[in-house]
């Protein structure tokens, strides 16, 4: 019926290549060939975004609610287009300016959503573990666009997708995260994704920003980047939050910068190839100068395109793992 | 003869060669105890050293000066000097100091950066290094503040402020109270390898104490802090240092606790080091006498027991370090009632000749002077100088272990007489002091000097 269809595996790619997971919590508990096929579907999606006319709508008569405890302009327009551009009913809940505000809990809020019967619900929250909680309460699939200081998969598998569209593989790259690695999602989203894939993570930063026993994730540990990022073939940097840069962890945004930031001059220790990928927003100056940010080997854009590629594929997955158990005797 | 100071010329290093023969070189580094020699120096630096250098082997081109037998040591190197410029110039300016450090055969001075303002930004270490250009004849090392204006909250900019020349950081006479920031600012002075001095005084504990606390502060009927005001912060201190593999110096400690809290971070492989003042090895709290001000000091004169407990742990290499503690106060600081009157003593002029004093009692070594006052400042710092091997900077200098003198606050070079040993009668003194090969100081005038 579409054209995502299209770029499903066959039956002779064996039976690990179908999705079993009805909610994307995290890429931890996802397989190798579970990270495969999302993004290979997410391939095919990246096709279906660029075509005029998006008739297919795999997802028409669906509710999409986009549940975000925590503004993030970015990412809830990257879900809300994904689901738009499967024929899906997007509703956005403001849960930052509404009912929380007046005191109801996280269950309160899912179990009043849930009452009204969503197909997907994609929860941003400010704690660890809050979609895994939500996911226990709620009839839907569940999809994860940011809890904590603990996963942001999406964002991992679009950063993914990016390096394989540029770089053929994954597997055996050398890839720098830079930056505040502490109090990144995204960081640990993509060690656990990277690692799994077969890449070589290191983690870039000032001691203060890199989690204790890092090492013990099967990662390397640099607080030199020159070191960090020598021969490396993607450079991710991550943003620093204003309210890291005060002296509580660094001293100053201009020693940061000196001995952090990603310009043209630590860029030279990168294979020459390298390409420079950020989250975003950017602090441009404080972790990233504009001539690298906007430069030739920046795929920051790209991954932007990616991640409505990816949350298509995703939603997609969740909700056919989901009808299928919901089709099985429990 | 008067004595002889050099004028500042910006520590440009001595050209051509020169040398100093016939001394008693002592540098238990280099495995020289009282070896019958002489130094060979080039451009500034030491080209030979030892038995080898004597008349009969120097080129015509040498300038070769005799000591006589004199004994010559690694120019010492004082890890804790306060100097209140900018922002207390009556009470000591860098010219001032470093002259006085001459005097006393200290070559490096390790400046505290509690300075008015502090020395918690580039801007103060750039002034601090080219005050010492200007007006220096000695070499002076400015050290970071930890915290910002010591406020124990935010961290400086070590990156750039070591760029820029800081040698270590310090809270000069404070204590970071918040474990979080001492965890976290021990991290990231890690990942620069910048030695963390730190001092450890728990002011809650310590109360308004002003002396040790003991049977005499009862007596005295003044305010007493225990010993375990300075250990309880130590303690925190070395664990967190094991948490966050700092290199870690406990600045100056002076119980016996605290030296076994030390011994036992070292046994467990830790890379921690401790310094002592010279004043803590001589002097005791029955000093204080009747609420005598000049030996108020911070930490407070301890027990006997103390005493002999850190001269010990000197001589095992418990304790890495002994430093001058130099804190010029003027006498309006000082002339108070003992509680109201500011901590601290001048003490760069007479840290050789106190040391000496234990020496000539037995107490110490010679070679355990020179480890602690030199080569192992040295090792803690990274420097090229304080010890005397071939390629090191050559500052040295040369003593009469017998001279008997007298301390005359007149004559000290120090702006502030806040001495603990006025009047004193030491046996042995520093000569001369050179620095890079230059004369700077010369007990005896200008005529050895170049």
């Amino acid at each position: 019926m579409t054209d995502l269809e299209n770029a499903h595996p066959r039956a002779s790619d064996g039976p690990d290549k179908r999705f079993l997971h009805q909610h994307l919590l995290g890429i931890e508990g996802l397989s190798a060939p579970d990270i495969e096929l999302l993004i290979e579907r997410a391939e095919a999606a990246v096709e279906l975004s660029k075509t005029r006319d998006r008739k297919a709508a795999p997802l028409h008569g669906r509710t999409q609610i986009n549940l975000f405890f925590e503004a993030s302009t970015r990412t809830q327009a990257s879900f809300e287009i994904a689901g738009k551009r499967l024929g899906a009913d997007v509703l956005n809940m403001a849960v930052a300016s509404s009912s929380v505000k007046k005191g109801e809990t996280l269950i309160d809020t899912a179990m009043t959503l849930n009452a009204m019967h969503p197909d997907i619900l994609v929860i941003r929250h400010p704690s660890a573990g809050a979609a895994a909680l939500l996911s226990q309460k709620v009839g839907c699939s569940v999809v994860n666009a940011g809890d904590g200081a603990h996963e942001h998969p999406t964002q991992a598998l679009l950063d993914a997708l990016t390096i394989k569209r540029h770089k053929g593989k994954i597997g055996g790259l050398v890839v720098a995260i830079c930056g505040d690695v502490l109090h990144s999602r995204v960081a640990r989203s993509n060690i656990i994704l990277l690692t799994k894939m077969g890449a070589k993570v290191r983690l870039v930063g000032p001691s203060t920003l890199i989690p204790e026993s890092a090492q013990e994730l099967g990662v390397e540990v640099f607080s030199d980047m020159r070191l960090g990022l020598s021969g490396a073939d993607v450079v991710m940097m991550l943003r620093l939050q204003r309210e890291r840069m005060n002296a509580a962890f660094v001293p100053s945004v201009r020693e940061y910068y000196r001995h952090f930031g990603l310009d043209d001059r630590s860029m030279r220790y990168a294979a020459s190839d390298a390409l420079v990928m950020h989250p975003g927003p950017m602090n441009r100056g404080v972790e990233i100068s504009s001539d690298v940010a906007d430069g030739p080997q920046s795929v920051i854009e790209e991954q932007v395109e990616m991640g409505v590629a990816v949350r298509m594929a995703v939603m997609q997955a969740v909700l056919e793992a989901s009808d299928t158990r919901s089709g099985e005797p429990r | 003869m008067s004595i002889f100071f050099a004028t500042p010329n910006g520590l440009v290093p001595s050209s051509g060669r020169s040398a100093w023969i016939n001394a008693s070189i002592y540098d238990p580094s280099q495995g020289l105890s009282g070896v019958r020699g002489g130094i060979l120096i080039s451009d500034g630096r030491i080209e030979a050293i030892g038995a080898e250098v004597h008349s009969e082997n120097l080129g015509s081109d040498v300038e070769v000066r005799d000591l006589g037998g004199a004994v010559l040591i690694p120019g010492l190197i004082d890890m804790r000097c306060h100097i209140s410029e900018p922002g207390g110039e009556s009470r000591e300016t860098i010219a001032s100091a470093s002259r006085a450090a001459a005097a006393g055969g200290i070559t490096s001075v390790v400046m505290m950066p509690d300075t008015d303002p502090a020395m918690d930004d580039v801007a103060l270490i750039d002034l601090a290094l080219r005050t010492s250009r200007e007006t220096a004849i000695t070499r002076i090392l400015p050290s970071a503040a930890t915290t910002r204006n010591f406020g124990g909250r935010e961290m400086t900019e070590y990156g750039l402020m070591q760029a820029a020349g800081a040698v270590m950081l310090s809270q000069a006479g404070t204590t970071i109270m918040d474990a979080g920031v001492v965890r976290r600012s021990m991290t990231y002075a890690a990942d620069f390898d910048m030695l963390y001095g730190h001092v450890s005084h728990d002011p809650h504990l310590a109360g308004g104490g002003v002396m040790n606390e003991s049977v005499l502060s009862t007596r005295l009927g003044l305010p007493g802090m225990p010993r375990e005001a300075e250990l309880l912060p130590l303690e925190r201190d070395l664990r967190l240092a094991r948490l966050s593999k700092v290199r870690y110096h406990a600045e100056k400690i002076s119980t016996e606790m605290s030296e076994s809290a030390v011994a036992r971070a070292k046994d467990e492989g830790l890379a921690v080091s401790a310094g002592v003042t010279i004043n803590h090895l001589l002097l005791t709290e029955d000093d204080i006498g009747e609420y005598r001000t000049f030996f108020k000091l911070a930490p407070p004169l301890r027990s006997d027991e103390d005493r002999i407990a850190l001269l010990s742990a000197v001589k095992s290499g418990t304790i890495d370090v002994i430093c001058s503690a130099h804190n010029p106060q003027g006498v309006d600081r000082k002339r108070l009632p003992f509680e109201e009157a500011t901590d601290g003593a001048i003490g760069l002029e007479t840290l050789l000749a106190a040391g000496l004093e234990l020496v000539h009692s037995d107490q110490l070594s010679l070679d355990d002077l020179v480890r602690a006052m030199a080569n192992r400042p040295a090792k803690l710092l990274k420097l090229e100088s304080g010890r005397l091997a071939p390629g090191a900077n050559a500052d040295f200098a040369v003593v009469d272990p017998d001279l008997k003198w007298t301390v005359n606050v007149g004559q000290l070079q120090s702006k502030s007489k806040n001495t603990c040993f006025e009047d004193r009668e030491f046996r042995g003194r520093v000569i001369e002091t050179v620095v890079g090969g230059r004369t700077v100081f010369s007990l005896h005038g200008n005529a050895s000097a170049a």
